[in-house]
Formats: structure tokens, C-alpha cells, sequence
């Protein structure tokens, strides 16, 4: 039961670690503001969450697997503000006098 | 493994330092600078020191950030109503090369200083942690770092407290007479809707995270200027997003709430003249209730110290 909980930890984080490579790659080569932040939130999403339920067998109690949780929603919320508000100001620039 | 990390963070860290003297644009090297706190706080956390890694990500990472990115948006503004002279490259010019290498030169110095005095120290290193440990029951305490902060070593703390309302005092000083005493002004004329929802949302569970933090820090990583750093992140959201106006800077509350975190802590410390030993020493049986007492009055003192420095000097005049 051990080894399988050892080799499900190993898949999700490492297909969580592929996601942000490829996020990565995405925020450097893609041509603009928008896609780059398209590129940059399924790392912060995606790969944190994968990274996350990877680590959630690891953890020593319920309590650790709970904060381990409410930080990959803190991180959602916050990633998908700071996203908004990038769009937001990029759009007013466009718009603006 | 492990290894390989320390390696690549330490290279990180270099790289990452060298790119915030380089580079030419200042927001640029603000945003690196915050990069860099947050790779100092994993760094710290590879020594171990779970403490000062969340000290460094708090203070160094976000404070210190918007502290500076506040800073570089006010240079901007005069600077590019007076569009006829280029300033600052002006300015750096007549420093020249010559300031340049000197400050090159005189950071080197230090760093090799630095390197020197770990390379000389004996092994294994001099260390009063076997004592500090010792002596934990005393307190009261679980975390020997917070031993170290208000107990050991409770003179610093206090100090360093003092210093954080000095550098309000400046800020607070460069006020205009006419607006001595109002409030400063954060949000901008319409705040961006997600700012909105977030101050709505995040303060909830950041105030619940901070006093998590400040509880669990006697026995476990964590305290009163962590705890203090994301009541201040709570309450500036808050302001930012302009569901609340700061408070007059002259406000009766706002002032008690400055003063009251360092007024408790030199109580207590000149009280320890007649109960315990002398100045800031606690007496055995009470001294972990009297150090969480000290420790929730500072975390209300520092939240209040640190949001307002980031809020600036008063902006509008004071309502009468």
C-alpha cells in the first residue's frame, strides 16, 4: 500500500513539475501579455494542484493534508487575481487616452 | 539530490542578485528584489532556520517590495511632469564610473570579509544553542527562537520595535502642514473589481492564518512579526481596494494601537525591576502568560506600524 502511495507522489509530481516547465517555456516565448498569462495560470493551477494531491499521501496527519490543501487555494486565488488585474491594466492601456 | 538544489539556489541567488545591480530599469530590479526575498526565504529554509525563512519572505519579499514599488511610483510622478531634463540618468552620470567601482569595490570587501571571518571560525562553531535550550523551561516556551526574541535577548526586540515607529515618525513627517494629521490615501479613484472581490474575500483567513502564526510561534515556527506582516497585507487589501479609508494619522486609536505593542513590552520590562531580577526579566511562574501578553499587543503594533508605512505621509487634511 506504502509503494503505491510512494509511486502515485512520484507521477503527480512529476507530471505537476512538466506543467510549469511547459508553463514556463510558454511565459518566455509566447508572443503576448495575454497568452503569457494563459501559459502562466494552468502552471499555477494545474500544476500546483497535481503537485499538491502528489504530496497529500506524504502527509503526517489530516491536518497537514488540510493546509496543504488551503494553500493551493490560496495560491489559486491569489494567481487568479493578480491574472485579472494584469488583463485589467493591460486593457486600459489599450483603451486609454 | 539535496545537494544538487543547494547548488542551484545558491547559483539562483547569485544570478539573481547580480541582475538587480545591473539592470537598468528600477521597477524591474524592485520585482527581482522580490524574487530574491522569496528565494532567500527557501534558502533559509534549507539551513532550517523556519523562522527567519518566514521573517525574509514576509519583510523582505513583501513589505520591503511594496514599500520600494510605492517608493518608485511617487519618483515618477514629479519626474515626468518635468520632461525637459532626464534626471536620474543625469544624476547617475555625475556619480560616474568612478562611484560605481568604488561601491563595486567596497561590496567585494565586505563579502570577502564575510567569507573570511566563516572560513576562520573553529569547528565546530561557538554556539550558545545547547544553552538556549537549557534554559527553555524557564520561559515557558516550545520555540527556542522566541526565547531568544523575548526572553534572551528581549532588549533587541524592543529596540527593534522602537526603530519601526522611528522610520513611521519620518515617514509620517514628510506630511505638508496642511495635511498634518489627516489621513494618507491608498485606493486609487475606481479600484479594479478583482482587488474588490479579493478584499472581500482574503482577510477572513488571512486574519484567522495571522493569529495562527502568532499563537502557535511559542512553540513552533512563527510569531509576532510574521503574524504582525499579514494583518498588515490584510488591512492594506482592504485599503487598497478602498472598502475602508486609512484613518487620520492623528487618530486617538490608531496612535494607542502604534504605541501599545512597545509601551506593554518597556512596562513589563521596568516591572521586572520590583518582581523579578531587573529591567526585562520576567518573573518564573507567570513569564510565558506575560510574553503572550507582550507578543498580541506587538502583532496589533506592528500590523498598524507596517500598513501605515506603506500608506505614506497624510494626504488630505484632517477632518476637524
Amino acid at each position: 500500500m506504502t509503494i503505491l502511495a510512494h509511486v502515485f507522489t512520484l507521477l503527480a509530481v512529476t507530471a505537476g513539475a512538466l506543467l510549469f516547465l511547459a508553463g514556463t517555456i510558454g511565459l518566455l516565448r509566447f508572443p503576448d501579455t495575454l497568452s503569457r498569462l494563459h501559459a502562466l495560470s494552468k502552471a499555477d493551477n494545474l500544476g500546483l494542484a497535481l503537485i499538491v494531491l502528489g504530496l497529500l499521501p506524504q502527509a503526517a496527519s489530516l491536518t497537514d493534508g488540510l493546509k496543504l490543501i488551503l494553500i493551493w487555494l490560496l495560491a489559486q486565488l491569489s494567481a487568479a487575481t493578480a491574472s485579472q488585474l494584469i488583463a485589467g491594466s493591460l486593457n486600459r492601456r489599450k483603451s486609454g487616452p | 539530490m539535496t545537494l544538487l538544489f543547494d547548488l542551484a539556489l545558491v547559483a539562483w541567488l547569485i544570478a539573481l542578485a547580480g541582475h538587480i545591480a545591473m539592470t537598468r530599469e528600477d521597477r524591474n530590479a524592485i520585482v527581482a528584489f522580490i524574487a530574491f526575498g522569496l528565494l532567500l526565504g527557501l534558502a533559509w529554509v534549507r539551513l532550517s532556520a523556519l523562522d527567519v525563512a518566514l521573517t525574509e519572505v514576509a519583510i523582505g519579499g513583501g513589505v520591503t517590495g511594496v514599500l520600494l514599488l510605492s517608493a518608485e511610483a511617487h519618483l515618477r510622478k514629479p519626474l515626468a511632469q518635468d520632461s525637459a531634463q532626464d534626471r536620474p540618468h543625469d544624476g547617475r552620470r555625475r556619480l560616474g564610473n568612478v562611484g560605481t567601482i568604488a561601491a563595486a569595490l567596497a561590496s567585494a570587501a565586505v563579502t570577502a570579509g564575510l567569507a573570511l571571518a566563516v572560513l576562520a571560525l573553529p569547528t565546530p562553531a561557538p554556539t550558545l544553542a545547547p544553552v538556549a535550550a537549557a534554559a527553555l523551561d524557564t520561559t515557558g516556551l516550545g520555540n527556542p527562537v522566541t526565547a531568544v526574541l523575548l526572553a534572551y535577548r528581549a532588549l533587541d526586540t524592543l529596540l527593534e520595535k522602537v526603530v519601526l515607529l522611528l522610520a513611521l515618525v519620518g515617514v509620517w513627517s514628510l506630511a505638508p502642514d496642511r495635511t498634518w494629521g489627516g489621513a494618507p490615501s491608498l485606493a486609487p479613484a475606481v479600484a479594479p473589481e478583482p482587488l474588490v472581490y479579493l478584499a472581500r474575500v482574503l482577510p477572513p483567513i488571512g486574519v484567522v492564518i495571522a493569529v495562527y502564526m502568532f499563537w502557535v510561534g511559542a512553540d513552533a515556527p512563527g510569531g509576532t512579526f510574521q503574524a504582525g506582516t499579514v494583518l498588515a497585507a490584510m488591512w492594506l487589501i482592504v485599503m487598497l481596494a478602498g472598502l475602508r479609508q486609512p484613518p487620520d494619522t492623528a487618530h486617538r486609536v490608531l496612535r494607542l494601537l502604534l504605541v501599545g505593542g512597545p509601551a506593554l513590552f518597556l512596562a513589563v520590562g521596568f516591572l521586572g525591576f520590583f518582581i523579578a531580577d531587573g529591567f526585562l526579566s520576567y518573573p518564573e511562574p507567570i513569564a510565558k502568560p506575560l510574553i503572550l501578553g507582550i507578543e498580541a499587543a506587538l502583532t496589533l503594533s506592528i500590523a498598524a506600524t507596517l500598513a501605515m508605512l506603506v500608506a505614506g505621509p497624510a494626504q488630505k487634511a484632517p477632518e476637524p
